[in-house]
Parts: structure tokens; C-alpha cells; sequence
């Protein structure tokens, strides 16, 4: 990198308020060369992206999306009425087909509640408690996020399978399918709650007490509420994830039909068989019903969040 | 409800936030804790309303040792510096959060707060949210919301640090004012001391987790216990050897007017127009520097000019200036000044 | 400075939540290193470089590659073009950018397979050009594309949104030309969000499975991703394989965390991740 460079960052120009420039980066200087070797391919990339923006511009961008998003989508919706409403119908309402979106629907609700109190509680222990490998603790709550969901998957057959060293055996219940999805979901309901809990301000809790507050009342009256949009906004990503999920899912559950079958198996197994219409109405409904607990999560949290600076 | 503060201790790891501090708060008093930043008279303050707790001392508020007891129990009320208001609830809901904790009738809550809410005026705000209030507002809220629960004591952490000075200047004159109303015992933390001495009838100056010196504002600026509080609470400069304040001089230009004894002769470095005064810096023909203050009529009159040859002497009254009652300052072995 | 509050609360949540992690992903992924190496490394290894496996991660390999390249090129020029030029259909190209977020893998597969199958929508057209994509390989490119495409649109976009246009202003008023302004001025602005985003990127294309199941048919020794290769394994009641590719995405996921936890935007980032 040239002079022009140097001085541009050090004017401290920088992308977020939060990125020290290089110039307050001080000793952290040194990481920069270790981080070089992914930075290179990196901008050599990034240096096409831009090449490709400037000379083909937005119709590249189109194209690209299409062909990857907006078509398949657009494939998706008219399959699942390709033989009429009727047909669409007939599909979603299949006991099988039934059954699977209920049991999707209602393992992604519980677990995104019991995750939504056990996130609560691990930020609570990440911000507030002190002890020796709390940072060994925050890589393994990162750990399901960046595993491959069929190795998650793996890990927990093989730790409540079978073979199980505790002689539990959860596959092929609901309570294994409910712990792989709590599995995958755990991160979302942590980070989502955690820079709220860390920026909350120390003195509001003093003036509690000060004013007559009792511990229990202080977390119900003061802490819990300032919480909440934070915590809503975890449960709907985790509901999300929970209501897609199929890599970690279907090991452990064996995808018995009636009693483990989640919607994405059931959607997997009608597109081997080639019901593709079926399986594309299912998916729609699928999305339809998470968009609608989506935006209604959404609306919670909007209800809930208090409003800024006039 | 007077307040007792015996031989406070408190360390945070090896920093010794408080030495041995004792202080005595009159009933219905206000007084000031003034000292630098990081002095120690936040944690003193703290101590006494029990959000935290000394390492050896005792607390006593009306003569009731509260020490061992948590802040919630001790019936203050405490304001922060930067307000620590209840976001998520409104105005109204911040005002009564004490009076709902204590679970009294929803009326009489209503009614409490309507009063509160009148006498800090902040009734048209009543369902507003803390984040859209002035900071000026927000205080005046907090100070609402500790005065809910019919605190004994009032203690307020540096309330209008984080204001601007024309709003800061106004709290000021309304906050002396709802303390003549009230009369509830009212400590004020402060590192600044024009503030001080405005508002408070004493005040404490902690310096170093130690307390220098305490008594009225008149006091310790005639009659301050050692240096460190004499150039702490106002200007202050040297003239041979002895600490004199700059208005308390005055300077003639040599040849015009016989010097009186005691006078320094020296040649003027700089002359600075403040709007009313005027800051004449002397360098003194014994090398030393010292400043004075006039005001701007005086400064006319002198027609002084950078580099004049001039004469300093002190004009303070003849009664020479003596360190105030040993059993007022916390330190009598520090040596006095000011004196002839 | 506070005094750390006596809470009788403290170690029973710090040990309840200690334990449900340990329950939830310790225990768990330990047994799976466990039982890799429980017959030794000889059999760990050769469980791992049995012909299948190795195709299969060679081949994972490969999509991974060409999957991350197109997906960072495309995503910096969508970045670009969404942040410094207005046009009808902006909100449309943005909203399409966050859809894999919301939809399930394996309903990205199953709508890839509608237009790219045989009997889809360019199915007819691919075909008379001899052009093959579902069950072979461009197909599991493109799978793997869709699946993860948002995040480096995700990680660059609000950056470029926040330093604005006045640092390229300034370069363009002392003389620099546009090529020259990115090189200098913009890339290096972007480059934290930029390799936070190819490492999300590639962590979701190494371990993606649900579209992939759908899209390439899993032919071992042609079509079998590395993970598919490890559900395939327990399938065939062949587990060592499975354990031993298993620890070594593992392995590879720890890699991502470290590097997404070096770079400083690692904590800040993840609770800006809601898609609605």
C-alpha cells in the first residue's frame, strides 16, 4: 500500500466508529501482516467485483441474481399452482404433509423459547460473571454456527444415539429432534442478546436500588424489558433457522413419517420421488407461515422498543 | 436528618479511594464535596447512600449506624451525573418507580407524582421518554423521581457535569431554591468550585480520598487550610514567597505612585481583557512571575502597557490571613499559608 | 468504579448455563473426536483417505473454490452498484440479495431444480446445448452460490453505505481516477467486512448440505460433496468414514471461528444478522 493510503486511514476516515483507524492501531499493526495472506485473494476478488460493477453495471448484478434467486423463486411459486389451486391444496393438506409442518412449526416455536431463556441466561453469565476461560466459552457458543449441519447433526447422534455413553438413546424421538435444533439455534438467541445486556448502563441498576428496589425487582421492572426487543429478535431468527433446518435434523431423527418427520424432509423425500408440485406447494406454504411469524415478531419488537430522540 | 461519616476507608485493589474520612452534615443542609476528578468524593457519596461498601468506617444517618444496610433500605435518593434514566418507561413511570415498588395505591401514586411533576415543572412532559427530553429536563426528572419516596437525604453525583453552562447556570439557582423549599439534607458532588460555592451553605474538600477541609465557602477561601485548597477554590499567586489572591493585588506603574513597603518591582508581560476583568502577568525583577486581577475600569485607568516597569504589593486586609480552626481542617499538620 | 455485587444468583446460573453448553455442543462434538481416533490414528487416517472420501472432499474443495470466487466478485459489484447508484428496482435487487437467508436449503435446491432440471424452466434450452447442471457439478456451484449468497453483500454494503462517497470525492478532486480510487480508497476500507464476509462465505459452502442433497443427486466418486460423503457413510453403516470427515470439518470450523474472531468485527457484527 502507498503513502496515499497511510494517510487517507490515518485521517481516520474509517468504515464504523467502531474500527480504529491504523493509525490508533498501534501494536494490533502487527496483525495486519498475519491477516495479509487472506487479505490478498481477497482484493483480488474484490478488484474483479469492482471491474465487473463498472463495466457491465447493473445488468450484471440483474442477471446474476436472477439466475440464482429471482427465477428459481419465481419457478417455485408457479410449480405449486401449476395444476391449479386445487391441486396446491390437496399437497399442503396431506396428513403426512400435515403432520410435518405441525411438528416443524411447534419444534421451532419451543425451542426458539427454551433457547430465548438459556440465551439470556449464557449472555448474562458472558457480561456479567468473571472467571477463567470465559472467552474458551464464547468460541463454543460461536461453534454451531460455523459446524456444518450434518457434522452437528453427527455429534449429537453420536452423543445421544445409540451408542449413547449416557444409555439414552434420542434417535428417532421428538426430543432429539428438539436438541439438534436447539443446537443449531443456540448462537442467534446468545448474539442477539449480548451487546444489549454489555451496553446497559451500570448506573440505571443503581438507581433502582437506590430507589427501593429489590434485586428480583430490579431484573423484572428494569433489566428484563430493556431486554426484550433484543430477545424477540433472537427467538425470530431462531424460529427462522429452526423451521429451515435439515442438515443437523435428519440424522438424529430418522424422518419417521407422523412422528420425526420435520417440512424440509418431507419436502427433500416428495422431490426424490419427483412430486415436484407438491413439494413446491409445501415449501410455499412453509415460507408463507414463517413470513407471517416473522412479521409478527417483527411488530412485537417494534411494539416494544422505546422510541428514540424526538 | 443529619449525617455522620466516621473514619471511611475504602480501597479499590492497591488505589485508596478514601483515607480515613470524617464528616459531620448538618440536618437540612446543603453541602458540597469539592475536589478534583478522581478524588474520591463520588465513592464517599456512594458510600453514604450504600452503593458501595467501605473496607473499615461508619455510616450514620440521624444517628442510625446503616453501614451493614443495603441502599435500598437506607431512604436516599440519588441522582447521577448522567441521569441513569429508566428508558423504556415514561417520565410519569420514572417518577413513580418508587412509589410502585413500595406498592402503594395507584392513586396515591398519581397524585404524588402529579405534585412532583409540578414542582420540578415537567407536567406537560409527563408521558414523554427520557430520550426525548432535554438534559436539562432529565435531571430535573431524576430529581423528581428520588424525591418520590421522601428520601431522608438528598445526594446528587455531579448533576450538571454533562450540561451546558447556561443550562447548568439555571439548574443551579433552581436547584438552591428547591432545597430552600424542601429543606431535605441535600449533599452535592462537585469538581466544580464556583458551583460550590454558589449553591452549597458548606463545603468538604476531598482531595486524594482525604479530606482537606471543611466549612463555609467564605472560609475556606479567606481562610484555606493549605495549598492545596487555597488554589483549588479560587485564582491564586505567589508575591515574595507567600500565596496572595490575584484581586487582592494591586499594581502602579513605577514612578507614578510611591510604592508602599512590601511592593515588588517588576516589568508587565501581558495583558489579557477577560470582557469585565483584566489579567495583567508581572515578571518580577527576582525572576518569580505572578498575575493580577483588575477590573476593566481600574485596568483603564492604570493605562498599562506590555513591558511597562510597574510595583505589586498585596492590598489585603490587615488582619493577616490565618489557616481556619485546626478542628475544622482534617490536617493540622499541614503547614499554613497565607500568612504575614 | 462498583463493587461486584454479592449475587447468591452467580454460580448456580454460571454452572446451569456451563452445564448446558457442555450438554448441548462440548460433549457432543467431543464424542465425535473420540470416536474418530478410539481405533487409533492408523484407522482415523485410513478411514479418512479411502477413495470416496477423498474424491469427495477433493470435489468439495473445487466447488468451494469457484463458489467463493464468483460469489465475492458478484457480491463487491452488487455492493457497489446498491450503494453509489439510485435506479427503479434498487429495493427489488436488495430484497433478492437477503431471500436465501429466509428459505430453507432444501427449498433452494428444490427451486434451482425447477428451472436448471430437465423438465425446468431452462431445462429444454441447457439440454440442446449439451449443458448439464442438476446431478453434476455446475449444478452443486450453483447451489452452493445461492446458499450463501447474501454475506458478502451483507458484510460490504453497510460499510460502503457508512464511509460514503466523500473519501472518493476527495481522491477524484486530487486527480485520482476510478480505478485507481478503489484500489486505494474504497478496498481499503472495505477490507475488514470484506474478508469477514468470504470467510462466512466459505464456511457455508464447505458445509452445506440441504440444496446440495437436492441438487446433486450424491453419485459417490461424482457428484458427492464432503458432507454428503459423511451422511452417505452413516447410511452405509460405515461410521469410522463419517467420524473421520466429520473431525475434520470440525476442524475447519474452528479455523473460520479464528479468523472471524481475529478480525474486529466479529462480535460486533453477528446482531446485526437479522434478515426481517
Amino acid at each position: 500500500m502507498t503513502n496515499l493510503d497511510t494517510t487517507v486511514g490515518d485521517l481516520g476516515l474509517r468504515p464504523s466508529s467502531r474500527d480504529p483507524g491504523p493509525a490508533e492501531r498501534g501494536p494490533g499493526r502487527r496483525r495486519n501482516t498475519r491477516r495479509n495472506s487472506l487479505v490478498a485473494p481477497c482484493s483480488a476478488l474484490a478488484h474483479a467485483g469492482a471491474f465487473g460493477a463498472k463495466a457491465a453495471g447493473p445488468t450484471l448484478a440483474v442477471t446474476y441474481l436472477s439466475l440464482l434467486v429471482l427465477l428459481p423463486v419465481a419457478a417455485l411459486i408457479t410449480n405449486a399452482f401449476s395444476h391449479g389451486l386445487s391441486t396446491f391444496w390437496a399437497a399442503v393438506t396431506q396428513p403426512e404433509a400435515v403432520a410435518a409442518l405441525e411438528l416443524t412449526l411447534a419444534a421451532a416455536a419451543i425451542v426458539a423459547i427454551v433457547n430465548s431463556v438459556a440465551g439470556l441466561a449464557v449472555a448474562f453469565v458472558l457480561v456479567r460473571d468473571d472467571f477463567r476461560g470465559k472467552s474458551i466459552v464464547s468460541a463454543v457458543i460461536d461453534l454451531p454456527f460455523a459446524l456444518p449441519t450434518i457434522v452437528a447433526g453427527l455429534t449429537l447422534l453420536a452423543l445421544y444415539g445409540a451408542n449413547s455413553p449416557f444409555h439414552v438413546d434420542l434417535a428417532g424421538t421428538r426430543l432429539g429432534v428438539g436438541t439438534a435444533l436447539l443446537f443449531v439455534t443456540l448462537p442467534f438467541c446468545v448474539r442477539s442478546v449480548q451487546p444489549v445486556l454489555a451496553e446497559l448502563d451500570a448506573e440505571v441498576e443503581d438507581a433502582a436500588s437506590s430507589l427501593g428496589a429489590t434485586r428480583r425487582q430490579v431484573l423484572r421492572r428494569i433489566l428484563l424489558p430493556s431486554l426484550l426487543p433484543a430477545v424477540l429478535a433472537g427467538a425470530g431468527l431462531a424460529f427462522a433457522r429452526a423451521v429451515g433446518e435439515f442438515g443437523s435434523v435428519v440424522l438424529i431423527s430418522g424422518n419417521i413419517p407422523f412422528k420425526t418427520e420435520v417440512a424440509s424432509s418431507w419436502i427433500f423425500s416428495l422431490s426424490q420421488s419427483d412430486a415436484l408440485p407438491a413439494a413446491s406447494a409445501v415449501s410455499i406454504l412453509l415460507v408463507l407461515i414463517s413470513l407471517i411469524v416473522l412479521l409478527g415478531i417483527g411488530w412485537a419488537r417494534r411494539r416494544f422498543n422505546v422510541p428514540e430522540a424526538v | 436528618m443529619s449525617i455522620h461519616v466516621e473514619h471511611i476507608s475504602k480501597s479499590f485493589g492497591e488505589a485508596a479511594a478514601l483515607d480515613d474520612v470524617s464528616l459531620e452534615v448538618e440536618s437540612g443542609s446543603l453541602t458540597a464535596l469539592l475536589g478534583p476528578s478522581g478524588g474520591g468524593k463520588s465513592t464517599l457519596l456512594r458510600v453514604i447512600a450504600g452503593l458501595d461498601t467501605p473496607d473499615s468506617g461508619i455510616v450514620r444517618i440521624e444517628g442510625e449506624d446503616l453501614t451493614g444496610t443495603p441502599a435500598r433500605e437506607r431512604g436516599v435518593g440519588f441522582c447521577f451525573q448522567h441521569y441513569a434514566p429508566f428508558r423504556h418507561l415514561t417520565v410519569r413511570r420514572n417518577v413513580a418507580f418508587g412509589l410502585e415498588v413500595r406498592r402503594r395505591p395507584k392513586a396515591e401514586i398519581r397524585s404524588k407524582v402529579d405534585e412532583l411533576l409540578e414542582l420540578v415543572g415537567l407536567s406537560h412532559l409527563g408521558e414523554r421518554y427520557p430520550s426525548q427530553l432535554s438534559g436539562g429536563q432529565r435531571q430535573r426528572m431524576a430529581l423528581a423521581r428520588a424525591l418520590a419516596i421522601e428520601p431522608r437525604v438528598l445526594l446528587l453525583d455531579e448533576p450538571f457535569g454533562a450540561l451546558d453552562a447556561q443550562v447548568r447556570g439555571q439548574l443551579r439557582q433552581w436547584l438552591r431554591d428547591l432545597h430552600d423549599t424542601l429543606h431535605v439534607t441535600t449533599v452535592l458532588v462537585t469538581h466544580d468550585q464556583e458551583e460550590a460555592m454558589e449553591v452549597a451553605d458548606r463545603l468538604a474538600v476531598i482531595n486524594h480520598g482525604r479530606l482537606e477541609q471543611v466549612g463555609s465557602p467564605t472560609e475556606l477561601y479567606d481562610r484555606p487550610a493549605n495549598e492545596f485548597v487555597l488554589t483549588f477554590l479560587g485564582p491564586a499567586t505567589r508575591l515574595g514567597g507567600r500565596w496572595v489572591r490575584p484581586h487582592d493585588l494591586a499594581v502602579h506603574q513605577a514612578g507614578d505612585a510611591p510604592a508602599p513597603p512590601g511592593a515588588r518591582q517588576g516589568a508587565v508581560t501581558r495583558i489579557t481583557h477577560l470582557g469585565f476583568e483584566v489579567k495583567v502577568d508581572v515578571e518580577l525583577d527576582d525572576g518569580a512571575s505572578c498575575w493580577v486581577q483588575l477590573s476593566r475600569g481600574t485596568a483603564t485607568d492604570l493605562g498599562l502597557e506590555p513591558g511597562q516597569r510597574v510595583w505589586v504589593a498585596s492590598v489585603e486586609s490587615p488582619e493577616p490571613v490565618e489557616p481556619s480552626d485546626p478542628s475544622d481542617a482534617a490536617e493540622p499538620t499541614r503547614s499554613t499559608l497565607l500568612h504575614a | 468504579m462498583k463493587d461486584v455485587k454479592e449475587n447468591r444468583w452467580r454460580l448456580p446460573l454460571r454452572f446451569g448455563v456451563l452445564g448446558y453448553l457442555a450438554l448441548l455442543v462440548v460433549l457432543p462434538v467431543g464424542t465425535v473426536f473420540y470416536r474418530a481416533f478410539q481405533h487409533g490414528l492408523g484407522a482415523a487416517w485410513d478411514a479418512f483417505t479411502t477413495p470416496d472420501a477423498l474424491h469427495a472432499l477433493w470435489l468439495t474443495l473445487l466447488v468451494g473454490a469457484i463458489a467463493v470466487l464468483l460469489n465475492t466478485v458478484f457480491g463487491v459489484g452488487v455492493s457497489l452498484i446498491l450503494a453509489r447508484h439510485r435506479f427503479p428496482g434498487a429495493w427489488l435487487l436488495d430484497a433478492l440479495v437477503d431471500i436465501p437467508l429466509a428459505l430453507s436449503p432444501v427449498v433452494i435446491g428444490l427451486a434451482l431444480v425447477l428451472v436448471y432440471g430437465h423438465t425446468g424452466w431452462l431445462g429444454n434450452w441447457l439440454a440442446g446445448h449439451g449443458i448439464t447442471v442438476i446431478f453434476s457439478v455446475p449444478g452443486i456451484v450453483m447451489a452452493s452460490m445461492a446458499v450463501s449468497l447474501p454475506y458478502v453483500v451483507r458484510e460490504v454494503l453497510p460499510v460502503l453505505q457508512e464511509i460514503g462517497t466523500e473519501q472518493e470525492q476527495a481522491a477524484r478532486t486530487l486527480g485520482a481516477k476510478p480505478f485507481t480510487i478503489f484500489r486505494r480508497i474504497t478496498l481499503p476500507n472495505i477490507r475488514r467486512g470484506l474478508v469477514y464476509g468470504v470467510t462466512l462465505t466459505t464456511a457455508r459452502v464447505l458445509g452445506e448440505f440441504g440444496a446440495v442433497a437436492i441438487v446433486s443427486g450424491a453419485i459417490a466418486g461424482k457428484t458427492q460433496t464432503y458432507t454428503l460423503f459423511i451422511a452417505n457413510s452413516i447410511d452405509n453403516l460405515d461410521p469410522q468414514s463419517a467420524y473421520a470427515g466429520a473431525v475434520l470439518l470440525c476442524l475447519a470450523a474452528l479455523l473460520v471461528l479464528t479468523v472471524l474472531t481475529l478480525s474486529d468485527r466479529g462480535r460486533e457484527a453477528w446482531h446485526r444478522k437479522a434478515p426481517a
